[in-house]
């Protein structure tokens, strides 16, 4: 892939830049902790640039930054976000290229000392640096919805909203798309993370559709609850990163297939298999009466 | 009911837990949505009965008011099975809040 010279670019911090139409800003928040938005970006952003697009990912967890560790990059950080926006060092000295997978570069966020002067328009300038010279800039929003969302989120045109089939989640997942609406991002789009489907199709967890009929919101993407993701970020390498065949690692590449427009059929969990005990299952809540 | 819960109900079983966890979750969005903690809404509930029921004779044991929520939109749903209509309802123009039920 052709991978344009950063010097050439930039010409430093002065003005406002201007990002063209086809650079896609793209916030994953969740509002809940754990869920699963560090995991989604990590993997998201890997799964884009093999598929040929330039991605950057953005930790925008200030305080508590996990992504540079997820995606193994934690030892190659030199510069942050902090320099960058002091003036200190150029975007492209702060940003961390993947080795195996140069389409995707880091920008790591300073330390929590950076909270105190950190404003929307700090974070609309490191996303307008970023979209100048990249096709996606995912950006990983901190947990809740104080400060650190409302930054993040003021950078943003889309949103990606994470949330598990659990009640707290969707409850919290609610209260951040009410806030992205009134702020007029579009599209939102939902990821279901975390899905157990012997639990679903044992009616003892919320099911896809009770989720996405509650948050009214499009389904990007279904991930099952999978062990190897714990495996990849013991490893630092996303699940995308070397074509595994682990259904986390599946569903991650079909949701970057899907947000770059590609049409991949979205599989309902419950009622794929073809064994007896599915068949049973079914059988099972069938309406008697 | 599906067959599942049959065999539930029939084993004494509980039964499973993702419609209680869809119904608990619908009210608290609703509540959520709509910033009116339960104690705001039995009081909205109880005036709007009142002022009802000074025009028309309610079934308040039948009546229902609730928040439902439906594709991010939430609705004041009130259900008043009415009796039958008063004999003198208050006259138009007097400050309704001086009738007498």
């Amino acid at each position: 892939m052709g991978w344009p010279e950063f010097g050439a670019i930039i010409s430093g911090m002065s003005g406002i830049p201007v990002t063209s139409a086809q650079n896609r800003t793209i916030l994953i928040c969740s509002g809940k902790g754990g869920v699963g938005k560090t995991t989604l970006t990590a993997n998201l952003g890997i799964a884009l640039a093999k598929q040929g697009a330039r991605t950057a990912v953005l930790d925008a967890d200030f305080g508590l930054r996990n992504l540079d560790l997820l995606l193994g990059l934690e030892n190659r950080i030199v510069y942050t976000a902090q320099e960058v926006l002091a003036g200190s060092c150029r975007l492209e000295q702060a940003l961390v290229k993947h080795k195996q997978e140069p389409n995707l570069s880091l920008l790591p966020a300073g330390n929590p000392r950076m909270l105190e002067w950190l404003t929307p328009d700090d974070m609309k300038k490191i996303v307008g640096l970023l979209a100048e010279q990249f096709d996606y800039v995912l950006i990983d929003c901190p947990a809740g919805i104080e400060d650190g969302f409302k930054n993040a989120a003021a950078a943003c045109r889309e949103a990606l909203v994470v949330t598990t089939p659990e009640v707290s989640a969707v409850r919290d997942a609610d209260r951040v798309i009410g806030l992205l609406q009134t702020r007029e991002i579009k599209p939102i789009q939902l990821v279901l993370n975390r899905v157990r489907p012997r639990m679903m199709a044992n009616q003892e967890m919320l099911s896809v559709s009770d989720v996405t009929d509650i948050l009214a919101l499009p389904l990007l993407g279904l991930v099952l609850e999978d062990d190897q993701v714990i495996v990849s970020t013991n490893r630092g390498e996303p699940l995308t990163l070397n074509g595994t065949r682990s259904p986390a690692g599946q569903a991650y590449t079909n949701v970057a297939r899907r947000l770059r427009g590609e049409e991949v059929p979205l599989t309902d969990p419950t009622k794929e298999g073809k064994s007896l005990r599915a068949k049973l299952g079914r059988l099972m809540h069938t309406k008697i009466f | 009911m599906t067959l599942r819960d049959f065999i539930d109900r029939l084993l004494g079983r509980q039964p499973a837990s993702a419609g209680m966890a869809r119904e608990r979750l619908q009210l608290v969005l609703a509540h959520d949505r709509s910033d009116l903690n339960p104690e705001l809404l039995e009081q909205m509930r109880r005036e709007i009965l009142e002022v009802v029921s000074r025009y028309v004779e309610i079934d308040v044991e039948e009546g229902d008011v609730s928040l439902e929520t439906e594709d991010r939109v939430t609705a004041l749903v009130a259900n008043l099975p009415i009796k039958r209509a008063r004999p003198n309802p208050p006259a138009p123009g007097n400050d309704p809040t001086m009738a007498t039920a």
